[in-house]
């Protein structure tokens, strides 16, 4: 991996921060939905490509929200569908995590806990926020988010706990995706001023809740936890890893074909 | 899982894991009815997928999962000793009895 890759015209972000703030809940979602969905039809059994076909569906609806409500704000009259299928790259504001490759079933089930922990301990503070609309959203997201968490960290504990081969795989994978973690709770301008107006809730407080919830699902699946590593991703900010290029081709290709094509 | 296996072979999926009967209460009141089943590897994972296969469009408030293999099911071949008797007992239905008026569901 290369590190951040080059956006190929000057990102623009919206001005209004509750907007920012709003399109990067709702870029993690919405990638982290399209990437998952990559599994449709290729999962391990039936039972599984259901499973996690559903918890695609709940953050692409999480996405539709939340980017709506980006779009509300920043008032330049753009929709959800502009905003998923018409920006650039380094637009997105998506933490590096959820663009990561699916890899076998063990290493999706490995970033899932790591960001369905992250988004439950989130969303849990934001139903109290001073914004009354990312509340709401909040408030339905948090019960699917309960959900995905329980779906995925009792995969992690069968295959962390399961055979020899699994743990190692899962514990590898574990290895793989930690450093990407760090980015999670790195509290920039935009999260301090979100904290600081009490619409957001302060990133250490979330890190403390995440990392409890980690380590008793990780201790559970008798992983070891990793140690944390500098890191040079900052997808939050637009700067992203190589393969977010090939998400957005996938994901943007009809709409840029075809603008405006409709069902 | 004991036994190592081509993760891509569903037959050996279907092999290593137990199938799983699937009931489901429609609403508080109702009793779980059968829905079908599914392979799932213990019963908790059963319950999961039994939520994901069969109650995305809010089908249901309860669910029950059982190993389908600790169900005791009647053969076929006795379905003359054990059903037969009845057909002739008709009276055993409750269409001798005038209903009131009165009572609109029963």
């Amino acid at each position: 991996m290369s590190g951040a890759a080059v956006a190929a015209r000057a990102p623009a972000m919206p001005a209004d921060p509750v907007s920012r703030y709003a399109l990067r809940l709702g870029d993690l979602c919405l990638i982290l939905g399209q990437r998952l969905g990559e599994w449709v039809g290729h999962a391990p059994v039936l039972e599984e490509d259901l499973g996690l076909a559903n918890v695609a569906l709940d953050l692409i609806g999480q996405a539709r929200l939340l980017l709506t409500y980006a779009g509300e704000v920043e008032g330049a009259g753009r929709t959800e569908d502009d905003l998923a299928f018409l920006r650039e790259q380094g637009e997105f504001m998506n933490p590096t995590l959820v663009e990561q490759p699916n890899g076998d079933f063990g290493e999706s089930i490995v970033r899932q806990v790591l960001i369905d922990a992250f988004q439950l301990a989130l969303y849990e503070r934001l139903t109290s926020s001073a914004d009354g609309r990312i509340a709401a959203i909040a408030a339905k997201a948090v019960k699917e988010t309960r959900y995905h968490l329980r779906y995925s960290s009792s995969w992690l504990v069968r295959l962390g706990d399961g055979t020899p081969e699994s743990h190692s795989r899962v514990q590898s994978s574990l290895e793989r995706l930690w450093r990407f973690t760090g980015e999670l709770f790195d509290e920039d301008d935009l999260d301090r001023d979100m904290a600081a107006r009490g619409i957001a809730p302060s990133l250490a407080d979330v890190r403390a809740a995440w990392s409890t919830s980690i380590d008793e699902i990780l201790g559970e699946a008798t992983l070891a936890r990793p140690k944390d590593l500098p890191y040079s991703w900052y997808g939050k900010r637009g700067e992203h890893s190589e393969h977010l290029g090939y998400i957005l081709s996938d994901m943007q290709y009809l709409q840029r074909a075809h603008p405006g094509a409709r069902w | 899982m004991n036994a190592p296996m081509d993760p891509k072979s569903a037959a050996a999926v279907s092999r290593e894991w137990p199938l799983y009967e699937v009931f489901i209460r429609a609403r508080g009141g109702l009793d779980h009815k059968h829905v079908g089943s599914l392979h799932a590897t213990d019963a908790r994972m059963a319950i999961e997928h039994a939520r994901d296969l069969y109650t995305r469009r809010q089908e249901g408030v309860s669910i029950w999962v059982v190993r389908s293999s600790d169900i005791t099911a009647s053969d076929p071949q006795d379905a003359d000793a054990l059903f037969e008797p009845a057909r002739d007992k008709i009276y055993r239905h409750p269409t001798f009895y005038d209903i009131p008026d009165e009572v609109k569901t029963l």
